[in-house]
C-alpha cells in the first residue's frame, strides 16, 4: 500500500559457486549410476537361478499377467508374463535406458509447462505473475536439449524402451505375430504399412512436437525480450496471440506426445484418460518447480517485486492442481476397475500386484495427500519454507508417477529403484538446472516493460 | 416502529479518500459500524482492522459431515440393509464410494457456508433491509458509525467526517 521501491533492473547471478554446486551433484550423480551399473553386472552371474526364484515366488501374479494378456493369448507365446520379451541387452543396461527415457520425459514436462505456463497467463491476460515470468520463460531452454535427448535414446534405446520396434510381432504366421499389436501398427509405422521397419509416423511426430514446442517459445521468449527494449503494447498483443494459438496446439500435441512416449510402451494397454493423466503430472509438477525456484530467488534476495500474495497464487494453483491429478488418477482407476475388462485391468495388475506396491501407495501418498494436507489452510501458502517443502515433495511424487508409468512396462520384474534411478536423476537435475539457470541470469530477472507489471505490484488476495 | 438505533452516516466521492477517512476514524478512537462502497476498495478491511472470517472452519466441519454422512449411508445400505451385487464386486467396496462422498462433501460444505453465513451476517428471509444511503450501490462510499458503542458525541464524529473530506453527513435511525 505504501510507496515501495522495487529494483526493476535486477539480474540473477549464476554463481561459479552455483556451477560448482550443479557440477557436483552430476559428478556424484554418474558415480553413482556408475556404482549401481557395477552392483547390477556381479549379481548378474549366477543370475538365471536367482530370477527363476522370483519368477516362482511371484507364481500367482505370473499366471495372473499371463492369462488376462490377449496378445500372449492368441499368439500361444510362451511364459512372458507381460507383453514384453527378454531382449538383446542385459539387465542393467536396460535399467540405465529406462531411466533415461523415464527422466528426459518427466524434465520435457517441466520444460514444456514452462512455455504452457507463459501461454496461460498471456491468453488469460492475467497480470499477477508479471512479475516472475523470466522464471518459466528460462525453464523452455531445456526443450532443444530434451528433443535431442529423446532422438538419441530412441535410437540407441528403442527397442529396449519400445516392445512394438520389433518387427517380428507383424509377421502373420510368424512365431511372434501378435494381432493386437498388429492392429495398432499403422499408428506407429505409416505409410509403410506392409512391412514395417522404420517407425516414420511416430518419430515424424516426435520432431514435430518438438520442434513446434520450440518455436512457439522462442517466437514468445523474443518477443518478451523485445518488449524490454521497445515497450509499447504490441509485444504484448503478439504474444497474447502466439499463446492462444500454442494453447491449442498443445492440448493436441501433449495428448499424443503422452501415447506416443508413455502409454506405447504398454502396448496392448490402451486408456483414453491417459492424455489428461500425463498432462496433469507434467502440470503440477511445473507449477511445482516454477514455485520452488521462485522461492529460492526470493531467499536469494532477488525478485522484490514478489510478494506474500503472488507465492499465495503460485500454492493454490500446486493445491488444486495436485487435487486435479488425483481427480483424473481417479477417473482413469475407477473405470477400468468397475469394467474388469481383462486387457485394461492389467495395467493396475502389474502395478498394485507386484513388487511395484509401495511405489503405487506412495505415488498417491506424496502427490495428494500431502499437498492437499499441508496446503489446505492458508497461511502455509504464504510462507515460503512450506511452498518448498510441498514443492519438493510434489516434483518427487511426480517423477515417481512417471517411474509407475514407465518402469513396470518395460523391466517387468526386473525393474527396481536403486543406485542407477537415483544416479540418472541426479545428473538430469544437474544438466537441467544448468540449462535453466543460465538463461534466468542472461535477461533482466524482472519484465520492466510489462503492461501488467503495474497490476501485479498491486496483487492483493 | 420505534426507533432504537441511532447512526451518523458520513458520505464520501473517492475511495482514496474513503480509505484514509477509516484511517483517520480509527486512529481517533471512533468505532465504525461498517462502510458501504460501489466496489472492493483494496485495503479497506485491513483498514477496518476486520479479523480474518472463520467460515473456512465451518466449511470444513459441515464437510466433514458431508463425508461421513455419504460412508456411513452406503455401508450401511449396502452392507447392512440391501447388499446388491454390482458387476460381481465386492458389497462394500470403497472405489464406488469415492465419487458419492466426494459429491455429499461438497454439497454439503456448500450448503453449512451459504447459511452459516446468512446467519452470521443476518440475511434472513422478509428482513427489512437496513439501507443507508441507497447511493452506496450507485457511485459513493458510505461511512456508517453506531452512536451507542461509541464515547465520542455524534457531534464530534461530525466533526471528523468534516475534517477527513465528507461530502455529506446524515443521521440515520431505525
Amino acid at each position: 500500500m505504501s510507496e515501495k521501491q522495487y529494483n526493476f533492473d535486477e539480474k540473477f547471478i549464476f554463481s561459479p559457486a552455483a556451477r560448482k554446486r550443479l557440477a557436483v551433484v552430476g559428478i556424484i550423480g554418474i558415480i553413482i549410476t556408475i556404482i549401481g551399473v557395477i552392483l547390477i553386472m556381479n549379481s548378474e552371474s549366477g543370475h538365471e537361478t536367482s530370477e527363476q526364484a522370483l519368477r516362482s515366488t511371484n507364481a500367482d501374479t505370473s499366471a495372473l499377467l499371463a492369462s488376462s494378456d490377449p496378445g500372449t493369448f492368441a499368439a500361444g507365446m510362451s511364459e512372458e508374463p507381460i507383453e514384453g520379451e527378454s531382449h538383446g541387452s542385459p539387465t542393467w543396461l536396460k535399467r540405465l535406458y529406462v531411466s533415461l527415457w523415464q527422466n528426459n520425459i518427466f524434465f520435457t514436462g517441466l520444460a514444456v509447462i514452462g512455455v504452457f505456463f507463459v501461454a496461460v497467463q498471456y491468453a488469460a491476460q492475467a497480470g499477477w505473475s508479471a512479475g516472475f515470468k523470466r522464471v518459466p520463460e528460462a525453464m523452455g531452454y531445456w526443450l532443444p536439449v530434451a528433443g535431442i535427448i529423446a532422438v538419441g535414446l530412441f535410437f540407441i534405446a528403442g527397442k529396449d524402451i519400445f516392445h512394438w520396434t520389433h518387427t517380428d510381432l507383424y509377421v502373420i504366421g510368424g512365431p511372434n505375430f501378435d494381432p493386437v499389436i498388429n492392429a495398432k501398427k499403422g499408428f506407429f509405422f505409416w505409410p509403410a504399412d506392409e512391412h514395417p521397419g522404420f517407425p516414420v509416423f511416430w518419430f515424424a511426430r516426435m520432431i514435430i512436437f518438438f520442434s513446434v514446442w520450440y518455436w512457439f517459445f522462442i517466437q514468445i521468449r523474443k518477443w518478451s525480450l523485445r518488449e524490454d527494449v521497445e515497450g509499447g503494447s504490441k509485444p504484448y498483443f503478439k504474444m497474447r496471440s502466439l499463446s492462444a494459438i500454442f494453447l491449442v496446439v498443445f492440448a493436441v500435441t501433449s495428448s499424443i506426445a503422452a501415447w506416443d512416449w508413455v502409454m506405447s510402451i504398454d502396448t496392448h494397454w490402451f486408456s483414453t484418460m491417459f492424455g489428461w493423466y500425463v498432462f496433469s503430472s507434467w502440470w503440477v509438477a511445473g507449477l511445482a518447480l516454477i514455485t520452488l525456484i521462485v522461492v529460492i530467488l526470493k531467499d536469494e534476495g532477488l525478485l522484490s517485486v514478489v510478494n506474500a500474495n503472488h507465492l499465495h497464487d503460485l500454492g493454490k494453483f500446486v493445491f488444486g492442481f495436485s487435487i486435479f491429478w488425483m481427480y483424473i488418477w481417479f477417473s482413469q482407476y475407477l473405470l477400468i476397475y468397475f469394467a474388469n475388462i481383462p486387457e485394461e485391468s492389467i495395467y493396475f495388475i502389474e502395478r498394485i500386484s507386484t513388487h511395484y506396491k509401495p511405489v503405487f501407495y506412495l505415488n498417491l501418498i506424496l502427490n495428494f495427500v500431502f499437498p492437499f494436507l499441508l496446503f489446505m489452510t492458508r497461511e502455509s501458502k504464504r510462507h515460503r519454507i512450506f511452498l518448498k517443502i510441498v514443492a519438493i515433495i510434489v516434483l518427487v511424487g511426480h517423477w515417481f508417477d512417471f517411474y509407475l508409468m514407465i518402469t513396470p512396462g518395460t523391466m517387468q520384474y526386473d525393474g527396481g529403484f536403486g543406485f542407477i534411478e537415483i544416479g540418472v536423476t541426479m545428473i538430469f537435475i544437474a544438466m537441467f538446472f544448468y540449462v535453466v539457470l543460465t538463461n534466468l541470469a542472461k535477461v533482466p530477472l524482472i519484465a520492466k516493460n510489462h503492461p501488467l507489471l503495474e497490476e501485479s505490484l498491486h496483487h492483493e488476495i | 416502529m420505534e426507533i432504537d438505533k441511532y447512526y451518523t452516516v458520513g458520505i464520501y466521492d473517492d475511495d482514496e479518500v474513503v480509505l484514509e477517512a477509516v484511517k483517520k476514524l480509527r486512529a481517533e478512537g471512533v468505532k465504525i459500524f461498517e462502510v458501504y462502497s460501489p466496489f472492493a476498495v483494496h485495503g479497506l478491511d485491513h483498514a477496518l482492522g476486520y479479523k480474518r472470517t472463520r467460515l473456512p472452519i465451518s466449511a470444513f466441519l459441515f464437510g466433514m459431515t458431508g463425508t461421513i454422512l455419504a460412508l456411513t449411508m452406503m455401508f450401511y445400505m449396502m452392507g447392512v440393509d440391501w447388499p446388491m451385487n454390482i458387476g460381481g464386486k465386492n458389497f462394500v467396496a470403497l472405489p464406488p464410494f469415492i465419487p458419492v462422498t466426494f459429491e455429499m462433501t461438497i454439497l454439503l460444505s456448500a450448503f453449512g457456508m451459504v447459511g452459516t453465513f446468512m446467519v452470521v451476517a443476518d440475511l434472513k428471509p422478509f428482513k427489512k433491509p437496513r439501507l443507508f444511503d441507497p447511493r452506496c450501490t450507485h457511485d459513493k462510499h458510505v461511512v456508517a458509525i453506531d452512536l451507542a458503542v461509541n464515547k465520542l458525541s455524534k457531534e464530534e464524529i461530525n466533526k471528523l467526517f468534516d475534517e477527513t473530506g465528507a461530502s455529506e453527513i446524515h443521521d440515520k435511525n431505525f
